[in-house]
């Protein structure tokens, strides 16, 4: 898998796989289009209930394609204000738009100076190359 | 998708660089590397589904066995009735070991009354080939030998193969009936073309020399596209035999498995009298056995994979062997190993899903049964 895709400039990414969009203390997060490939078919998505805790590089939720599940890691801690209900019956708005209709959680942040550790989008890209190779 | 044990170097088939070129996301399977899809496991099954599809499965093994013989080895070796064969005509069957449980599932083809040939999981090549062999010395007059290099095997799966195919072969592929085949020229290559597959579709199987595989895949595909052909790599393929309930040795069969317990009494023909394996069976078609394989849906949501216990009030009761969301279905199948009393249809248990009970019900199986186009004739 090449690096090729969108990974667009006003995200910060994890070297999990995940994107986050802040907003003020809010926090929007998705997986990105490099995991999406990866993970092919997305059918499943399990995601934590409106008010639980998150904690930065602990797993919050699963996503499953017809071959693999995988664990989906919160990118900052804080609060989960929002999960993307629509998900449920349609899984791959992941694969088709990872960043959009794709997100997964909106978090409360606890502290968003920690979005700063985030790898930027050219970060991130060089992560991903680096990766498959 | 059993998991890949084989140490070094993994090996390729004929057909790895035309699976490269186009795309194949190629991984480890059973010590080869193998694309295990092209565009999208949905997609290619799907295709398979409702036009065509083709993979190169030139991984499986082949064992030629031979001499007068060939037929005494193939019987006390399996537990299928082999000698109901005609020229021309496969049968699928079990290699059993002495408890009854699976050395390997297997294919039989009958090229001619003294000569078979044994297609055998890619996985279990080198086991099977050595206890074929460690056998075929109790009888006066056989040859056994592994001949998995020289064979590549190419299937095309699904409603519109016999036309696709129809175009390439100088053969009338209607009079190829469910589980015959023919020995033919394919592009010049003799081969061997059989109507059978891992699907549950209508489609063939075609063994061939490995040095005219390339040719004879590009073929099919350039023939098939316009008809809606795809390559498939080995993702739909696995979610394509469990829809149509054909086990996966390594997941819903092993050594420790026997025909009776995978419900696969039907390929288990005491009456043709001694075989490996046989008093057990014997016994197991008599009294019953401990456990069943039986498939089911999951209720609640989640997918049930491979491993995952199975529970009933609270008490582990089973495993799952194999689980997937179906993708023609649009359901979360599987198949696991419980007590009988669990798997009658309308029974309901739970699979552990990350330490969560989630409901299933068991269900009829195959989960997926292609329509007859023929009113009926049975394939």
């Amino acid at each position: 898998m090449s690096a090729d895709g969108i990974y667009p400039d006003d995200l910060k990414y994890t070297k999990e796989h995940e994107w986050l969009e802040a907003r003020d203390n809010r926090a929007t997060v998705g997986v990105t289009h490099y995991a999406q490939a990866e993970l092919g078919d997305i059918v499943y998505v399990e995601l934590p209930q409106v008010g639980s805790a998150v904690v930065a590089g602990e797993a919050f939720g699963t996503v499953e394609s017809v071959k693999a599940v995988s664990e989906l890691f919160a990118p900052t801690s804080g609060t989960v204000a929002e999960v993307n209900g629509a998900l449920t019956d349609k899984p791959d708005a992941v694969n088709r738009d990872p960043y959009g209709d794709g997100w997964m959680i909106r978090i409360t942040m606890a502290d968003p100076k920690e979005v700063d550790g985030l790898m930027s989008a050219s970060q991130y890209r060089k992560y991903i190359e680096d990766e498959a190779n | 998708m059993t998991s890949d044990a084989a140490a070094g170097p993994l090996k390729t088939t004929p057909l790895h660089a035309i699976a490269r070129s186009l795309g194949g996301k190629l991984v480890p399977f059973a010590g080869w590397e193998m694309p295990v899809q092209f565009s999208s496991v949905i997609d290619e099954h799907l295709a398979v589904r409702q036009a065509a599809g083709i993979f190169d499965v030139s991984h499986m093994g082949e064992i030629e066995v031979e001499g007068q013989d060939a037929l005494a080895l193939v019987q006390r070796l399996t537990c299928n009735d082999a000698s109901r064969l005609a020229d021309g005509q496969a049968q699928y069957t079990g290699l059993l070991n002495e408890q009854g449980g699976f050395v390997d599932d297997i294919l039989v083809y009958r090229r001619a009354a003294q000569r078979y040939l044994l297609v055998v999981n890619a996985g279990n090549t080198d086991k099977d080939v050595a206890w074929v062999l460690e056998h075929a010395r109790a009888f006066r007059a056989v040859e056994a030998r592994d001949a998995s290099r020289r064979y590549a095997q190419i299937a095309i799966q699904g409603p519109r193969a016999e036309a696709i195919l129809q175009g390439l072969v100088p053969i009338d592929l209607r009079a190829i009936r469910y589980y015959h085949f023919a020995e033919a020229d394919v592009r010049g290559a003799r081969s061997i073309v059989s109507r059978t597959g891992y699907t549950g579709e209508d489609g063939f199987e075609i063994y061939g020399p490995a040095e005219a595989a390339e040719d004879l895949f590009q073929a099919l595909l350039d023939a098939g596209r316009p008809l809606g052909l795809v390559p498939c790599g080995l993702g739909a393929r696995d979610t394509l035999r469990l829809e149509a309930r054909m086990p996966l040795y390594g997941n819903d069969l092993d050594d420790t498995t026997t025909p009776i317990e995978a419900g696969l009494g039907g390929i288990v023909r005491l009456a043709k009298g001694e075989f490996t394996g046989r008093a057990v069976l014997e016994r197991q078609k008599r009294d019953g056995t401990a456990r069943r394989l039986a498939g089911f849906e999951m209720v609640d949501r989640g997918i049930g994979r491979h491993d995952y216990p199975v529970r009933h009030e609270g008490r582990t009761i089973g495993r799952v062997t194999s689980g997937t969301f179906a993708p023609f279905l649009k359901k979360n199948i599987g198949l696991a190993y419980v007590p009988p009393e669990h798997a009658a249809i309308g029974a309901r248990f739970s699979v552990v899903i990350r330490e969560r009970d989630a409901a299933a019900v068991v269900v009829e199986t195959p989960f997926y049964r292609r329509p007859q186009k023929d009113g009926g004739r049975s394939h």
